[in-house]
């Protein structure tokens, strides 16, 4: 539903560089998988996305104007843990969304507007397959169910970009296969634009429109810290070359850390 | 089938509790690590009364002996004299004033403790998530909490006596000051270590400063400040006590430092295990407080 422009983003920490001259477009409602080796710094790319960090110098266009070096309702977040709020139950982590959103200074609504909340928020459960964990806290919910309450949570707001960070990264695999169903059922459904960071590269294939492979390609033997990674990669799929293997042992060659088997077998599923 | 090693209760229980139908697969009884052998409830009870039941003894053997040689000893009091002490002052109305002294004193020095303890946690409550939540806060007071956490309380307590005089103020005051400083860390300390992910995600759901303060912290902190006053309540009775000890009409270490002159052990030994009553008993409310409050934080009692 938005669109994001990235031009010449440049991101240090004191000397070390960790992303130098990223630029890229991504139209409204794509879903762009982002992989890369670790600490090549595609988290770091989200988090400024999610306003969580700002970029070192650059340009970065999020909808209609500049970004907003804050978090915002704009773009939603679904980290790897952490992700839903452990003193609350599964339906009042949904009901919170409202309560943040119209709640005013309490921060929690009242009346018929709670009850619409409160009808809202059953709908979603029982879409995500949750009703009947609806008064779990999270500490008694598995991964997975902890994770879909999360993506729940993140899409009663209405986010216009969905930012995942290895959302399914320490989910079991059959668990992984359920979520990444559920995950490409709701993008259909509500069209949001998605980045998703992860370091499963049939995940990647599987579920994006375009991948995005993270590298570095300068380096300088006598000091690693001086280049940063960039977009060394962007491939659009559609539905012939989405599970080619050509391009896939490609990538997993660019990363380098999983082997194009299993990544073959992930897309497939 | 007996098999060497398991003991005769082991074979019973197997093969009675599940019946016939399943083999019952013997377990050779394996001698665990000191720090793997786990403690059933019934020896758990004994093994925590045994200290005091060893405290207890000793001291009935030391009376005993003492009052033996001398039988008006005033050193180590009978159980029986204690208990006759503590009679008197809980129901028999002083000469003087009228009073039953012993609820006058718990009821003073009560007052005074929960005063000085709520004062110092409703400050640990809104210092420390305004220092932990709020960079340019911090920035302000975390040094000057830290500074002042150093500074030795009873040091104040002269101050405080010659700036707010002799009563209930000063008292108060010092109790507060005693322990708010290093609750105020421990919150600001915990609000720190809120995950990042957390509050980065009530942020993108709409929630701003103040009803993310609502809503994520205060919640999440609750726990952690109901151990606080737990922790902090031990040394509140210590500067109760010393406070009560210097300038009071009334109060329980008033009591103790009073009679200490006649060297009155029936009342003082009461008098402290009354005193150690009462923490127990305000400890165990909290524990319950934190567990009704915060059920998601006891996921082991809840179940």
């Amino acid at each position: 539903m938005s669109r994001i422009v990235v031009h010449g983003l440049e991101k240090s920490y004191g000397d070390a560089r960790v992303l130098e001259r990223v630029n890229v477009t991504a139209e409204a409602g794509e879903f762009l998988s982002l992989v890369g080796a670790s600490g090549c710094g595609k988290s770091t790319f989200l988090r400024i996305l999610l306003g969580q960090e700002q970029q070192s110098s650059g340009v970065v266009i999020v909808g209609d104007g500049p970004i907003v070096p804050e978090p915002t309702p704009q773009r939603g977040i679904v980290f790897q843990r952490y992700s839903v709020f452990p003193h609350l139950t599964a339906m009042q982590n949904l009901l919170l969304v409202e309560d943040f959103r119209s709640g005013g200074p309490f921060g929690r609504v009242f009346g018929a507007r709670r009850r619409k909340a409160r009808q809202e928020a059953e709908a979603m459960l029982a879409r995500v397959g949750l009703a009947h964990a609806r008064d779990l806290y999270p500490a008694s919910l598995s991964g997975g169910m902890q994770q879909r309450l999360a993506i729940a949570q993140t899409l009663l707001g209405r986010p216009q970009i969905l930012l995942l960070d290895e959302p399914f990264g320490a989910l079991d695999p059959g668990i992984r296969v359920e979520m990444h169903d559920l995950l490409t059922e709701l993008w259909t459904e509500h069209g949001m634009t998605v980045v998703m960071v992860t370091h499963d590269i049939g995940e990647a294939f599987k579920l994006g429109t375009r991948v995005l492979v993270f590298d570095k390609v300068r380096h300088d033997p006598q000091f690693p810290s001086a280049y940063g990674a960039t977009i060394t990669y962007d491939l659009r799929l559609d539905r012939k070359t989405r599970a080619s293997s050509h391009h896939l042992a490609k990538v997993a060659a660019m990363v380098g850390t999983t082997r194009p088997e299993t990544a073959m077998a992930t897309t497939a599923s | 089938m007996l098999v060497k090693g398991m003991s005769a209760r082991d074979e019973a229980s197997e093969t009675g509790g599940e019946g016939t139908t399943r083999p019952s697969r013997p377990r050779p009884k394996v001698r665990l690590r000191m720090i793997n052998a786990k403690v059933s409830r019934g020896s758990a009870l004994f093994l925590g009364g045994l200290p005091f039941l060893f405290v207890a003894i000793v001291y009935l053997i030391a009376s005993a002996q003492r009052l033996a040689v001398n039988p008006s000893d005033k050193l180590l009091p009978s159980p029986a004299q204690m208990w006759s002490a503590f009679l008197d002052l809980a129901t028999v109305p002083d000469r003087r004033s009228g009073d039953l002294i012993l609820w006058v004193d718990t009821y003073a020095s009560l007052l005074r403790l929960f005063a000085g303890v709520g004062v110092a946690t409703f400050a640990a409550l809104s210092l420390g998530i305004a220092i932990g939540f709020i960079p340019r806060v911090r920035a302000f007071l975390l040094p000057f909490v830290t500074v002042v956490c150093v500074i030795p309380p009873l040091a104040l307590l002269p101050i405080l006596f010659i700036a707010l005089g002799l009563g209930e103020t000063a008292k108060i005051t010092l109790i507060a000051v005693g322990v708010a400083p290093v609750m105020v860390r421990d919150i600001a300390n915990r609000v720190m270590e809120l995950p990042s992910e957390l509050v980065a995600k009530a942020q993108t759901l709409g929630g701003n400063s103040w009803t993310m303060v609502l809503r994520l912290v205060l919640p999440q902190v609750m726990p952690r400040l109901i151990t606080c006053v737990r922790l902090a309540l031990g040394p509140a009775w210590l500067f109760l006590i010393a406070a009560e000890a210097i300038a009071s009409t009334e109060g329980l270490g008033y009591r103790i430092f009073l009679v200490r002159r006649y060297l009155s052990m029936d009342v003082i030994l009461p008098y402290v295990a009354w005193i150690t009553l009462l923490a127990v008993i305000t400890d165990w409310l909290l524990v319950r407080l934190s567990q009704a409050m915060s059920p998601w934080a006891h996921p082991l009692e809840a179940r």
